[in-house]
């Protein structure tokens, strides 16, 4: 039984007790429903509820856990000697759980029935071809030893599946029955199913700080086998990025935070100025007509997916300013550079920055800029000198938001900054960025236990360690600022 | 009304200063005032302008994808070829290789010259097979294996051009770019242009971009959306289905029954920070958690669902909350006054009132999701996917792709040809978005109601 199956029958156990729970409770009362505590649906509800929740979060944990235990039983039975040089036993559970897919596809296609495949030995029968003939190709031949424990992998995997669905239907109908059996006129029904359902509630809130905690744990576990096996006073303070497959790699981690804060450098140098004279135009002095056209326009900017724009980075910007600019100046010869990456990260910020000041201005007190006109001011000095200091800590905070953007964006600067770790100044050079390095060495075939894989965790939880402080310190100077005129 | 000459009070008589001339220092205040107002209609120009560029760029570069370069040929299924032994049995026929049913399409291409009389000097039979892609033999391979009792017979097929060919007629590929081209010659264009003159070879409408799987890096013409679009599907599928519950059932709690407490305040900073953490560590998070740890297939629907789930939860709980407090107070007095308990209040008044809202929410999110590359790229969905996913449930943990990524693996191939694919890709992608938020204004015009 697959697990779809197998939810879908719990969840037609819970109809079946809704309706006879509901039956029940108004048959008990002798179908009068004054005697009843709740109302009958109630009583139906509750059965329901104690017959599907507890048996699919069983489901779900059975679902997690059953893997990890084979696993951990069939990988002490791989013996060292059959690890190929280089390799780690990771690499040939990989084989393991492919062969015993192969198998039940073999079996599913009926080519062979179950008392071959036990019978089924390695050192007798060409295994590769067999799978190769359902679709499962192996890179080599198989090992006896191998071959045994993918056998076993299967055995184990479907006792387990067959516990699996037995425990789950019989934890349903069990407490169901007793849900059921419990149904009195008395009971009361109505509290009993609304505890249910804020636990439910309750439950469902917990999904954020779970997020929050495997983000964090990840990453610092990770992180943690990292540095064991490279030393982090080398990874934060070496000038060298020189990842290598064979081992023997140089990660320092100074290039690419050069190149990731050149970059938002550049981004905000340019989203800021214009974000905030957009926000000040359409806010004070902009008709009618013009803002309902510009500022529907701007927030489209802000609803494109960074894809779009990194496309546009790499067909468009890039070539645009290799060809005008930085050839003719003599300053590079690559599309992909700091200044492509920047500029177009900025055009990304600008609707950022200018709806979060937009809501700045427009908060700061009206009677402020009439004093500020009471006394002669121009409306430009009116907005440079009472309303901009006025917001000016929400200002900075929609800045800190920004930065932060700028630093964990990834898809414009894969297209648009460049591979190539340097430290320099010459913003037409192509630079790379945190970001970029973790999508380079987490994609790609490289084994999962070495530090070219591992850094990437590093990095990450040191860009989620400084996009975090640059939020909390962002949340923390609007939140201030919202106090004064509230 | 404010450029008024703020310095009147000293405009008087000893100076020299008149109410009646702009003085020096009005003059620069006023100047300065207009050069303000200009640099703030510039920055509102230049952001309407970079909307424009953006928009401009892609669709100049991929609107030609929509259209695509055929060849009509009718090809002669010789038996003696495709079924040596004459029974047109399954087995034999699955022997059948691309590589015998090249011949095919050569002799075909033959009869064509030798049929219309377009042959060029300097252009041999095997420079004119070479304008068919090299799709070709597959897709005639597929249609043998489809059709066996046509074998025997002639049967004419549309056969994609090649990659250098279709770029031809749409501006890529010129003359000058050709003879420098290893992989085209004037000459062979010369003889595209006149089989298109004899109508054998025309552009028309390329729906086979919709629903054809990815192709390789030398067979551009052949590549299609097929996988990306079911892939994404599939995804928005299972966000949506886990994301509004969980998301509508964490901000009733939060709004309506949540203490004020420390526990409480956790929650809220939490959902706020995971607003704001950079997606591609959610991709990490995948990653570790659903890949490595769970043993979730890589590269399948049900990992970048997750991931996006997790992404789109804190979109969905911000909007569900604002909605809930836009029901005023007195509904649910009312409710509670009639002797409903708070959560037949909740469920029976307030959360129809707030649905329109948590749909629009809801939406957004979706769209949001839609749009993410960052993390499935880290979840193996880079993977080159030719197959289609089963239908669902099943399908959820085969691999497949999805629209975003798939734009950024055109990115990295190396034929121009697939420059124009992936903006191609990124149309279908902002069409998909269009909708999405058109249909989320409409609900939110139609239903949202003010108290």
């Amino acid at each position: 039984m697959t697990p779809g199956t197998l939810i879908l029958i719990v969840l037609a156990l819970a109809a079946i007790g809704y309706f006879t729970g509901k039956r029940r409770a108004i048959q008990t009362a002798k179908r009068d429903g004054r005697k009843l505590h709740s109302l009958p649906s109630y009583y139906g509800e509750s059965v329901a509820l104690f017959t599907a929740v507890p048996a699919l979060l069983l489901l779900g944990a059975w679902l997690f856990v059953q893997p990890v235990m084979i696993e951990n039983s069939i990988i002490g039975q791989i013996p060292e000697s059959s690890v190929p040089e280089g390799g780690a036993k990771s690499l040939v559970m990989v084989d393991v759980r492919r062969i015993a897919e192969g198998l039940n596809l073999i079996i599913a296609e009926g080519r062979l029935n179950e008392e071959d495949i036990s019978d089924m030995r390695a050192d007798f029968i060409d295994v590769r071809s067999r799978l190769a003939e359902v679709g499962v190709a192996l890179g080599s031949n198989v090992e006896p030893v191998v071959f045994q424990a993918a056998k076993e992998y299967r055995d184990l995997d479907l006792a387990g599946n067959l516990a699996r669905d037995i425990v789950v239907l019989l934890t349903a109908l069990l407490i169901g029955i007793w849900a059921f059996w419990r149904i009195r006129p008395t009971m009361r029904a109505r509290n009993i199913s609304e505890t249910f359902v804020k636990a439910l509630l309750i439950g469902a809130s917990l999904v954020a700080i779970l997020t929050t905690v495997g983000i964090v744990g990840s990453l610092l576990f990770e992180s943690l086998q990292f540095f064991r096996l490279y030393p982090a006073s080398e990874f934060y303070f070496s000038t060298e990025w020189n990842p290598q497959f064979r081992g023997g790699s140089d990660f320092g981690f100074l290039p690419l935070l050069w190149g990731t804060l050149y970059v938002s450098f550049v981004a905000l140098l340019v989203a800021v100025p214009i974000g905030l004279m957009i926000a000040i135009y359409l806010a004070e002095y902009a008709g009618s007509r013009l803002r309902s056209f510009a500022k529907p326009a701007i927030e489209i900017l802000a609803g494109i997916p960074t894809i779009v724009y990194g496309l546009f980075a790499l067909i468009t910007v890039g070539p645009f300013l290799r060809d005008w600019i930085a050839q003719p100046l003599g300053l590079g010869n690559s599309s992909s550079s700091v200044m492509t990456a920047g500029l177009v990260m900025g055009i990304m910020l600008i609707p950022f920055i200018s709806s979060l000041s937009d809501d700045i201005i427009n908060s700061v007190p009206q009677a402020m800029r009439d004093g500020s006109y009471g006394l002669g001011a121009t409306q430009s000095e009116t907005v440079r000198q009472v309303i901009l200091p006025a917001a000016l800590p929400g200002i900075v905070g929609a800045f800190l938001l920004a930065a932060s953007r700028a630093i964990g964006e990834t898809m414009i600067v894969v297209l648009g900054a460049g591979a190539a770790a340097r430290l320099d100044l010459n913003p037409f050079e192509a630079m790379t960025t945190v970001t970029v390095k973790i999508v380079s060495q987490l994609t790609g075939d490289t084994e999962f236990a070495s530090p070219e894989t591992l850094v990437a965790f590093a990095l990450g939880l040191t860009l989620f360690v400084f996009t975090l402080s640059l939020n909390v310190l962002a949340l923390y100077i609007v939140r201030k600022y919202r106090e004064q005129y509230e | 009304m404010t450029d008024f000459p703020a310095d009147q009070s000293a405009a008087s008589g000893a100076s020299g200063r008149s109410l009646l001339k702009v003085g020096e220092r009005t003059r620069k205040r006023n100047a300065a005032e207009k050069r303000f107002r200009m640099m703030g209609l510039a920055a509102v120009i230049f952001g309407i302008l970079a909307l424009f560029g953006l928009m401009a760029s892609i669709l100049s570069n991929g609107l030609s994808s929509f259209t695509q370069t055929y060849i009509a040929l009718d090809v002669y299924l010789d038996p003696e070829v495709l079924d040596k032994g004459g029974n047109r049995a399954p087995e034999d026929l699955g022997r059948i290789t691309t590589f015998t049913i090249q011949p095919l399409i050569k002799a075909a291409v033959q009869d064509l010259i030798d049929e219309t009389g377009v042959s060029a000097e300097g252009v041999n039979a095997n420079d004119a097979f070479e304008l068919i892609s090299k799709e070709a033999p597959a897709e005639l391979r597929r249609f043998v294996l489809n059709n066996p009792d046509q074998i025997g017979e002639t049967v004419s097929f549309d056969l994609l051009a090649s990659g250098r060919i279709d770029g031809y007629y749409k501006g890529r590929v010129t003359m000058e770019s050709a003879a420098l081209d290893r992989n085209i010659s004037p000459e062979q264009l010369d003889l595209a242009d006149r089989l298109k003159t004899e109508g054998v070879l025309e552009t028309r409408f390329n729906w086979s971009f919709f629903t054809a799987p990815d192709a390789s890096d030398t067979r551009p013409e052949a590549a299609g959306l097929g996988v990306a679009i079911l892939g994404s599907a599939y995804m928005m599928l299972i966000v949506l289905v886990l994301a509004l519950p969980i998301g509508v059932a964490a901000s009733i709690y939060l709004e309506e029954f949540a203490p004020q407490n420390r526990f409480t305040d956790l929650i809220e900073v939490n959902i706020a920070n995971l607003a704001a953490v950079p997606s591609i560590v959610f991709g990490i998070l995948g990653l570790a958690i659903f890949i490595n740890f769970a043993g979730l297939p890589q590269s399948a629907p049900i990992v970048g669902a997750l991931v996006l789930t997790l992404m789109t939860l804190p979109t969905v709980i911000i909007a569900t909350r604002a909605a809930l407090k836009a029901v005023p107070p007195s509904i649910r007095d009312a409710a509670l006054g009639v002797g409903a308990s708070k959560m037949q209040a909740i469920f029976h008044h307030v959360l129809p009132l707030a649905a329109p809202g948590i749909l629009t929410g809801a939406i957004i999110g979706l769209a949001q999701a839609l749009g993410e590359t960052a993390p499935l790229l880290l979840i193996g969905m880079v993977a080159f996917v030719r197959e289609y996913p089963a239908a669902p449930p099943e399908g959820f943990f085969d691999p497949a792709s999805a629209l975003p990524v798939q734009v950024y693996n055109w990115t990295q191939r190396g034929d121009p040809a697939f420059v124009e694919r992936a903006s191609g890709a990124i149309i279908v992608l902002l069409v998909f978005l269009l909708i999405m938020n058109a249909v989320a204004i409409l609900l939110r015009r139609r239903f949202e109601r003010r108290w």
